[in-house]
């Protein structure tokens, strides 16, 4: 255990030894070389340890040189003319891109009455009966076959309340009830978290569509009012279609890309 | 008095009433004033009391509220005392009116990136854009088709002033530099003007009274710097440096002053003919985002009014600009409303006091664009919360809200008879609102995308809108 700071005390009473400066000079002058011969003795792990210090030293090294450089040279300014131009009042702030008016009602709802749309994907597989229903037994003797369970994920509105036992062919478990969708946006790439409103058409058929099975392909009508999407008439677009792109009842969430 | 004692013989009761103007200035004594005096009558002993030679119309508030009916079937509505003093304000209206625009007479593209700025010329006969394309375009309003296409900026072209005498346009792009073109032949008249080192962020030209053929101007820009320059000697005359922050708007006021609002949440006030720094304004919590003049509509017209009149020299045109400026201002000092990122706007009157004479309240969003009314008796604020706020232009006291818009408001503009305001907003659409029913009179859906930039012709005939659609659009009646 040191018992005080000799040296420190001396050099403060009596000066610097008169060879003092020309020691620490050589010392640094050798260090190169001291550092050196150890990077080639080390080895195994000594070795590796060693050289990743070296390397992360180096590479502060490097980046503090470059940042003293970048303070002193004189670089071209960006002058270039860039898109996206907007007033002097918002240039300064910095808004978020912005959902954009993406289509004229007029192309919508006549799409709308074809009841065909552009869509991301086009093609889905089929998806038969028995996949898409478990039969559920009843009967005391269990020998009735007519029920049907839904194994896809469904969509029921807010107000739904199941029908008697005896009248509902189709159970709609609640596990797999969904009411929010992942909607991205394709142009501003980003996702948002929205209600769905309705199931507006099941590729695999008008039954699945009336039942709300959402399935891969399925385009959903879902609720883009925080977008704040705006027609051209200034209104705000409320109800948007979005079509499901991922396997829901194996994800359990329903990812979806919205119609533009 | 003649006609008062006579309107007070014809009927039994009567109201005491007290006539002043919006200052608060009493006209004449004490009236006593039949029940059944109605706003034309009023208009009528106004128009004797103050010797007006022509008839001229007048609105009259009571409280802050305009008097439609019959001063006796106000008092029942409202429940005023008979005993009092009736204190009624008489303000003077237009002679003019100007009938709102209704449909789209044209939508001329032309520019291919957003139109930043639209401007029509003081005399309404002129009118010029501004583009993220870099050129500035002259369009010809009588058959609405191109007329110049000035290239020259190298960058957005963020800024367009007129001078108030028509003669000259001067543009200001975001790489700084400042071109001023030959609006008769769409010529750049020189080389730009260098010197800011960051965009421009406003333009304002010398009043026309103060000097005859406009020189100088005053340009603002992001690297906190305002330069006054001369167009004549083609020079920076005087560099006002003192911000630390970007100005985001320039006035030259109408008494000769400089008004510049920062970032750094003052407004400088300069002098013109050394660049000393007379007062510093402060009070805002954040940002300035814009700023008003009472008299902003004047000096931006200069010598041109609703008549048209041409003028042979400039001595004369000073003259008519001086005799227009003393009109509108009467012999109140000049009020200035400046619009806040604190969401608040503050109105001061700069020759009188460094400290703001009220604070107006209300917004829920950043403040973009405030300004007066051609007649200064009218704020309108345009915000971010989606609304458009009218105030008092006198006492700034709140008057109503016109909502209606869906998106951010970022620009607006008066009708030259003060009646009628236009805005122009994020959700792409114009809106046309009405001072007097304080409701929404035309919506002017047509834009594709975001209303940057609207202007409404001095002349009252047109309305000209520019956005991110890359088309102006041209509105009439």
């Amino acid at each position: 255990m040191p018992q005080g700071d000799h040296i420190d005390l001396s050099q403060k009473r009596y000066g610097y030894r008169l060879d003092h400066f020309e020691r620490i000079r050589k010392k640094e002058a050798r260090e190169v070389h001291k550092r050196s011969a150890y990077a080639q003795k080390a080895l195994g792990i000594k070795g590796k340890q060693f050289a990743k210090k070296r390397y992360a030293e180096k590479a502060l090294m490097k980046k503090t040189l470059l940042m003293h450089d970048e303070s002193s040279t004189r670089r071209k300014v960006d002058d270039k003319v860039h898109d996206g131009a907007i007033p002097a009042y918002l240039l300064d702030r910095d808004e978020t891109t912005r959902a954009k008016v993406l289509s004229n009602t007029i192309k919508q709802k006549r799409k709308e009455k074809a009841g065909k749309w552009e869509v991301p994907l086009p093609k889905v597989r089929p998806v038969a009966e028995d996949e898409m229903f478990r039969v559920v037994r009843t009967g005391k003797r269990k020998a009735k076959q007519w029920k049907r369970m839904v194994t896809k994920v469904t969509f029921v509105g807010p107000g739904f309340t199941r029908k008697p036992p005896k009248y509902e062919r189709f159970i709609r478990p609640m596990g797999l009830r969904f009411t929010k969708a992942h909607v991205t946006h394709p142009e501003l790439k980003c996702t948002f978290n929205l209600e769905i409103i309705g199931v507006k058409k099941n590729p695999n058929g008008s039954m699945y569509t009336s039942l709300g099975v959402v399935t891969k392909g399925t385009i959903i009508e879902v609720n883009v009012s925080e977008l704040g999407l705006v027609t051209p008439a200034g209104k705000v677009v409320w109800g948007k279609y979005a079509q499901v792109t991922n396997n829901p009842e194996n994800d359990g969430c329903i990812n979806s890309v919205l119609l533009v | 008095m003649e006609v008062d004692t006579k309107i007070v013989m014809s009927s039994g009761k009567g109201v005491e009433c007290l006539l002043t103007d919006s200052e608060g200035e009493p006209l004449g004594t004490k009236l006593y004033l039949p029940e059944n005096t109605g706003p034309l009558q009023l208009q009528q002993t106004v128009n004797t009391l103050l010797k007006n030679e022509e008839k001229l119309p007048y609105a009259f508030y009571i409280a802050d509220q305009e008097l439609v009916e019959q001063i006796g079937s106000y008092l029942e509505k409202n429940k005023v005392s008979v005993e009092k003093v009736l204190k009624i304000v008489y303000q003077p209206q237009a002679i003019f009116r100007i009938s709102p625009v209704n449909r789209c007479s044209a939508t001329i593209a032309g520019h291919n990136e957003a139109v930043l700025s639209v401007v029509f010329s003081p005399d309404g006969r002129h009118l010029a854009s501004g583009s993220g394309d870099t050129t500035v375009r002259l369009w010809d309003l009588n058959t609405q088709t191109p007329m110049f296409t000035c290239t020259g900026h190298k960058n957005w072209v963020l800024y367009l002033a007129w001078s108030p005498d028509c003669k000259h346009l001067v543009s200001g792009s975001k790489s700084g530099e400042l071109i001023t073109w030959d609006p008769l032949t769409g010529k750049p008249s020189g080389s730009p003007l260098t010197g800011h080192k960051k965009w421009i962020t406003g333009i304002s030209w010398e009043p026309a009274h103060l000097q005859a053929p406009c020189r100088r101007f005053v340009s603002s820009s992001k690297d906190g710097d305002a330069r006054i320059w001369d167009v004549s000697s083609r020079k920076c005359v005087i560099s006002l440096t003192g911000h630390t922050l970007a100005i985001t708007c320039v006035k030259w006021g109408g008494d000769g002053m400089i008004y510049t609002g920062s970032q750094d949440c003052t407004i400088k006030v300069w002098e013109t003919t050394q660049g000393k720094l007379i007062r510093e304004l402060k009070g805002h919590g954040h940002w300035v985002n814009s700023l008003a003049l009472s008299t902003e509509y004047t000096l931006r017209t200069g010598a041109f009014d609703h008549t048209r009149k041409q003028f042979s020299s400039a001595e004369e045109m000073k003259e008519a600009a001086l005799d227009r400026y003393n009109k509108m201002k009467g012999n109140a000092p000049e009020r200035l409303v400046s619009g806040s990122d604190d969401f608040t706007m503050f109105l001061w009157e700069p020759s009188v006091s460094k400290h703001p004479k009220t604070r107006l309240t209300g917004h829920q969003q950043l403040v973009n664009h405030v300004y007066f009314s051609p007649d200064g008796q009218w704020i309108a604020s345009a915000s971010f919360d989606k609304s458009v706020k009218l105030w008092n232009g006198n006492t700034g006291k709140f008057i109503t809200s016109f909502r209606g818009h869906v998106g951010h408001v970022y620009q607006i503009s008066w009708s030259a008879d003060s009646r009628l305001l236009l805005s122009g907003s994020k959700d792409s659409t114009l809106k046309i609102w009405d001072i007097r029913t304080r409701k929404l009179k035309q919506d002017l859906p047509g834009h594709a995308d975001e209303v940057f930039a609207v202007d409404w012709s001095p002349d009252g005939e047109k309305v000209a809108s520019g956005g991110r659609d890359r088309v102006l659009k041209l509105w009439m009646n």
